[in-house]
């Protein structure tokens, strides 16, 4: 197993990338991390004229402040996420399951442009975007535009980037105080892609009542699932033991995940109820906290 | 085809060649500089035999071509024993604790080790080490005398 052959292209900078992408595009692969594209490389299941490797364009790396999100640059590695002080900081959410996100020896090279644009549906970064209600911010050399995640993931693998566009950056909301989070993931080994996850932000006003709640179910569909019902059903309810109960089962019928040796899609589906109770109850307990940790 | 020049130091001498852009860096390592300690076994990343040191962080040698590593600095197990053969304490700690048998894994779990006892000074908890380790697969001896080698380990450091 080893990469077929190929024209191999380090542009230095964002421009350079992009006049690489628009005349190369149809028959380009961008890399990034390399951490999903080599091994289909290396599997020929992916044989590309060009490489185009963006590890060294520094406009693409990085995390900054915005006022209601952090703007993470699409060349940035899962690690510098992880442990970033100002994520941990601000979107506790993205600490927590970036940390599902294969094992370090993969985190220290993927990047979070990679995640997003390999769109597995069993990745932590999608399913995290999504619940957060995040933002895509796709360039080409003519024009930039910003996508929420579900205009973004079309299916299995599949996204609405053309051969000439590339993730410049993504934005990732801050959680509000008096909120809180949870990710939760089964995967059969720390590292191993999840077999279904679950990432939520309840919000509480000061007498316990939910006033906005955001959830992405990620493995059970082709894209991260909103469960809009279920969030509706929570919206301006005061959380209690069967209430939770009720909205984590309540559209467990609209998924529809692959069985696998790992689990059957009814295992799944069951699974999923389960780690949405779980994620909801952890939130709840850390919006009454009042301290997003 | 593709050639492009790279200047990469790996354990600690600066290598300047003229490679083909396509090749692994785990196949650099073995087959253009001889050093075959970094051991080749999935070749898509779920084994970690081919776990090397990449300036000083744990990356998958099979999931990167050369050509990326061109300026960086890479350390492989040969790095390790001193020069008169003295086992690095990781080594030896593997040694006395039966932390291998056909040895195969062996290499990249030591160079996961490392970077893990440089990140975490203190005595890890088992819970600490297996998730250190967990993207090391080892098929002969299982996780417990390995675990307690890494532990073993930070004794012999000090
Ligand atoms: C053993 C193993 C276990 C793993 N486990 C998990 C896991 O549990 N969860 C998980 O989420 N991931 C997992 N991964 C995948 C890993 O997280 C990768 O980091 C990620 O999927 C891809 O990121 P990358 O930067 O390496 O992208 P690359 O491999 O470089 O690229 C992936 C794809 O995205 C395209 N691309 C890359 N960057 C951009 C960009 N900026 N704009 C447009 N297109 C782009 C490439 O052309 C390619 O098609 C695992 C990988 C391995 C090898
Ligand atoms: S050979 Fe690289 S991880 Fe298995
Ligand atoms: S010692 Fe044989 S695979 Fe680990």
């Amino acid at each position: 197993m080893k990469p077929p052959k190929f024209s191999y292209l380090r542009p230095n900078n964002l421009r350079e990338a992009l006049d690489m992408l628009a005349e190369y595009g149809e028959d380009a692969k961008i890399m990034s991390g390399g951490q999903s594209l080599i091994p289909l490389l290396n599997m020929r299941l992916s044989t590309p004229g060009y490489i185009i490797d963006i590890g060294r364009v520094a406009e693409l790396k990085g995390i900054r402040e915005e006022e209601d999100a952090l703007v993470i640059g699409g060349m940035t590695r899962h690690v510098d996420v992880e442990k970033s002080a100002l994520v941990q900081e601000k979107c506790p959410l993205l600490t927590e399951g970036i940390r599902w996100v294969g094992h370090n020896q993969i985190r220290s090279r993927g990047t979070i442009g990679g995640s997003i644009a390999h769109a597995d549906p069993s990745a932590e970064l999608p399913c995290m975007l999504t619940a957060l209600r995040g933002e895509i911010v796709v360039v080409s050399s003519e024009e930039e535009m910003t996508l929420s995640p579900e205009e973004f993931f079309l299916s299995y693998l599949l996204t609405t980037l053309e051969p000439n566009q590339l993730i410049k950056e993504i934005r990732f909301p801050k959680i509000k105080q008096g909120s809180g989070f949870a990710f939760e993931e089964v995967a059969r080994r720390h590292g191993d892609f999840a077999l279904v996850e679950v990432a939520s932000v309840i919000e509480l006003n000061h007498n316990g009542t939910i006033v906005d709640a955001k959830i992405a179910l990620g493995g059970a569909n082709s894209v991260p699932f909103i469960p809009e019902a279920t969030e509706e059903f929570l919206i301006g309810k005061k959380p209690n033991d069967s209430i939770l109960k009720e909205a984590a089962v309540l559209q467990l019928d609209e998924l529809d995940p692959e069985g696998d040796i790992h689990g059957s899609k009814e295992y799944r589906r069951y699974l999923t109820g389960v780690l949405l109770e779980r994620a909801l109850n952890k939130a709840i307990e850390r919006a009454w906290g009042g301290v997003i940790v | 085809m593709s050639y492009s020049n790279v200047k990469i130091k790996v354990n600690g001498k600066v290598i300047e060649k003229e490679i083909e852009s396509r090749w692994l860096l785990s196949d650099f390592l073995r087959d253009k500089l001889g050093l075959t300690g970094t051991h080749v076994g999935c070749e898509h990343g779920v084994c970690g035999a081919c776990t090397v040191l990449l300036n000083g962080e744990p990356v998958r040698s099979c999931l990167m071509l050369a050509v990326q590593a061109d300026g960086l600095e890479v350390e492989t197990v040969e790095s390790l024993a001193e020069e008169d053969g003295t086992f690095h304490p990781i080594q030896q700690a593997f040694a006395n604790n039966h932390a291998l048998q056909c040895g195969f894994c062996t290499p990249g779990f030591l160079m996961s080790v490392k970077n893990f006892m440089e990140t975490h000074p203190d005595l890890p908890t088992d819970d600490e080490i297996r998730e250190a380790i967990s993207g090391n697969l080892c098929r002969c001896t299982g996780y417990s005398n390995i675990i307690k080698a890494v532990k073993e380990a930070y004794v012999l450091k000090c």
